[in-house]
């Protein structure tokens, strides 16, 4: 059982959670995940781990509430527990001296981006970061991520912060005035495949977080399978980073709406009850 | 070593075989299990076998003739002592029985439900052998006393030695680790036992069905290890969350390794990744460990109307008939081999045969097709045919070119075989593994491996075994594990 210490939404349906896991919180590196189960009848949920206090014995969950389970994590308070959390999962990310990195975070995907970029920037990187969304609401952790990178470009959608534009109009903006040596990637499947496809374009090492269906997240399942350079590999356990010029989008996309009828279905009765 | 000479000696055992002779021994018939309606079971989850009555215990028990030199105990991977415990039962000592049976065995009423008998004890019998009969039913025997003690409520918590202090460690909850701690609780250690999932059983809870192991059987055995000491702690991958070196630090002085073979093989053929393709490993974790089919639950499962399941092993069978219960009206097995191959359990094979699963063997996947959302419409199959005997001793399938044809489904299971899992032999350094199985390589006289204060067993030692070969390790390697301690002092 882990208590919650600490709730903040973000926007309406974006909710920050901190939440005590000594254990985890000593142990985790940036690029690690957690699987989650809310109570003795839920389902087991990846998250990815946005910060940890290894003094307090809390790491801090960001969650964007789209189905039953991020929906009844968002309700839950201060004081309220998580029945399970188990981790750090998957290998955390390869943090060494590339020289210029170009960090791209879509929607809640800054959130797992954070630590990354962090890391890179302790460990002597020019860091400069792409913050986009759909609108100024859904910009996240904006202060804290400014603080680890040399330079924060902000895209929305709709114009509402920043540049109007997706991630990639920004992406083509620094590859065009300097040297970048690495990208990191973390969003949507759909936004992770389009800078794979722009720095592609320039041959740019490029490093994807893929966040697939899992059910135990330690090898066992083979839900989160997905094809890189040909191969299948797990997410879970051989990720959950991969060269984003190798891995399969499209069939990824595909299975990770291998349980779209019965998660609306779900949401849709469960709806009813709030 | 038991003397079973002696022990066949003892008055009350002569006395026995005295009071019914030979013959009317041997000319009864082998018991029936007592089972649920062949077509109301594909409709629940409850278990299919109902266990034999005292009355039918007693009367398959007078079957077995004490023989002189018994066999079947030799057919046991451990040893229980099968004779005694059958006459214990055939005076109607039926807790006797059970102090019998657990004097080398843990899990005497998983054991009794799971192992391969008719390859084990039974295939070892005097009837078997030499009559060309049906064999005492030895499993159904063993798991009628198991049943028996605990529904008294008299269930026996094991003595233990006076606590000695020292902390050791078992990594995974399957049986190989129950066994171990059990026996290391017993000499008087301080046992903990981690496991990754958010609950304690490993293969017995995730694996195997409630209508082959109703998890309340497994959850008293387990209670009855926290009754003599023994704390679990879930949530917990050694190598991840805590690494081996802080557990050494925290003054764990062994352990034992058993987290299992849990990495899932695929067969690599074209549209293998089409949705609504699934490993063994989680379609039975999604319907068992997580309660998918009861709509309480807010994990999901695809319930297939044209379900595939690809393999011929005890997963096979319990993925087949677990996709009848979800409703499926065409259940198939696909097996490459013929039926005489099957590893699956024979009762496992008849159960599902009578629950009207089709059987496709001699047959094998090379493709799946899949529509233009992603989702699997067919799989193409092509027929094999017997060849040489291969490293297995099994005939080796070979393909028959061109005859390949499609079947219609919209689910497909592959129960093709797991492989160890990878996590916790990767974090630790200079384990010594088998470069291509990937299994810990260990000592066979007391399972511990190249470092010495690590012991393993179970399938990340053999790549694939059963709950009784598992058990069978967790006790070598606790006897084992004693054995070093005591020499470190």
């Amino acid at each position: 059982m882990n208590k919650i210490v600490r709730k903040e939404f973000f926007s309406e349906n974006v909710v920050q959670i901190e939440v005590e896991a000594p254990e985890i919180a000593r142990t985790r590196k940036a690029g690690n995940f957690v699987i989650i189960r809310l109570d003795d009848k839920g389902e087991r949920v990846p998250l990815t781990i946005s910060a940890a206090d290894i003094e307090k014995g809390t790491i801090t969950l960001v969650v964007q509430r789209i189905g039953v389970s991020t929906w009844k994590l968002s309700q839950l308070n201060v004081g309220d527990y998580i029945h399970d959390i188990v981790g750090p999962l998957g290998h955390p990310t390869h943090i060494y001296n590339a020289g210029t990195v170009l960090a791209c975070g879509g929607g809640v995907g800054v959130a797992p981006l954070l630590p990354i970029v962090q890391a890179f920037k302790e460990k002597g990187n020019r860091v400069v970061t792409i913050l986009a969304a759909r609108t100024k609401d859904l910009i996240i952790l904006e202060d804290e991520i400014r603080k680890y990178s040399d330079e924060v470009i902000i895209m929305t959608d709709d114009g509402s912060y920043g540049k109007k534009g997706v991630v990639t109009v920004g992406m083509e903006e620094v590859i065009a005035r300097e040297k970048v040596d690495l990208c990191v990637s973390i969003g949507p499947a759909i936004m992770m495949k389009f800078c794979a496809l722009t720095t592609q374009k320039y041959n740019i090492p490029t490093v994807v977080s893929l966040n697939t269906i899992m059910v135990d997240g330690t090898g066992m399942c083979g839900a989160c399978r997905v094809k890189v350079d040909g191969k299948t590999r797990f997410v879970c356990v051989d990720g959950p980073e991969f060269d984003a010029h190798k891995v399969d989008f499209n069939e990824m996309l595909t299975r990770m709406g291998g349980y779209k009828e019965q998660e609306k279905a779900a949401f849709e009765a469960y709806k009813k009850t709030l | 070593m038991t003397d079973y000479k002696a022990e066949r000696e003892e008055q009350w055992r002569v006395d026995l075989r005295k009071s019914i002779p030979a013959k009317d021994r041997t000319n009864q018939p082998r018991v029936e299990m007592p089972m649920q309606d062949e077509i109301a079971r594909r409709s629940n989850n409850l278990e299919v076998n109902l266990g034999l009555t005292e009355e039918m215990a007693v009367a398959e028990s007078h079957r077995c003739l004490d023989c002189a030199n018994p066999q079947c105990v030799l057919g046991c991977p451990v040893s229980v002592n099968i004779p005694k415990f059958i006459k214990k039962i055939e005076s109607k000592d039926f807790l006797g029985a059970a102090a019998v049976i657990k004097e080398t065995s843990t899990l005497p009423a998983v054991c009794g439900r799971v192992c391969p008998q008719e390859k084990q004890c039974e295939s070892q019998c005097f009837y078997t052998q030499k009559l060309k009969k049906p064999a005492v039913a030895i499993g159904y025997l063993e798991r009628f006393v198991a049943d028996y003690e605990r529904e008294s409520g008299k269930m026996a918590v094991p003595e233990c030695e006076k606590p000695n202090g020292i902390k050791v460690a078992a990594i995974g909850s399957g049986p190989a680790s129950l066994a171990w701690a059990a026996d290391m609780a017993r000499k008087g250690y301080d046992v903990t036992v981690y496991e990754a999932l958010h609950e304690i059983g490993g293969v017995l809870k995730y694996g195997i069905p409630e209508f082959r192991l109703p998890k309340k059987i497994v959850d008293a055995e387990i209670s009855n290890l926290e009754k003599m000491g023994v704390k679990f702690v879930t949530n917990t991958i050694i190598g991840r969350t805590i690494s081996l070196e802080t557990l050494r630090e925290r003054g764990f002085k062994a352990f034992f390794i058993a987290a299992g073979a849990g990495l899932p093989r695929f067969m690599n053929i074209p549209g293998e990744n089409a949705n609504g393709i699934f490993s063994s490993n989680e379609y039975l974790t999604r319907v068992n460990l997580m309660h998918a089919a009861d709509p309480e639950y807010d994990t999901p499962v695809i319930k297939g109307k044209n379900v595939i399941v690809v393999g011929g092993g005890n997963t096979a069978m319990d993925s087949v008939r677990t996709a009848k219960r979800l409703g499926a009206e065409r259940a198939m097995i696909v097996y490459r081999r013929s039926e005489t191959e099957m590893p699956a359990r024979l009762e496992e094979v008849h159960h599902a045969k009578q629950e009207g699963v089709e059987f496709l063997t001699l047959n094998n996947p090379i493709e799946y097709i899949a529509n233009e959302k992603g989702q699997v419409q067919q799989a193409k199959i092509q027929k094999m045919e017997l060849g040489e005997a291969d490293a297995s001793g099994r005939r080796s399938p070979v393909p028959v070119e061109g005859s390949e044809y499609l079947i219609d489904c919209d689910t497909v299971v592959v129960a093709v075989g797991v492989s160890p899992n990878p996590i916790i032999t990767s974090a630790i350094e200079g384990l010594d593994v088998d470069p291509k199985r990937r299994t810990i390589i260990v000592n066979p006289e007391n399972n511990q491996s190249n470092i010495a204060d690590i012991f393993a067993g179970g399938d990340i030692v053999r790549g694939g075994a059963t709950v009784i070969l598992a058990m069978g390790d967790g006790r070598k390697a606790a006897a084992g594990a004693d054995e070093w301690i005591k020499s470190q002092k």
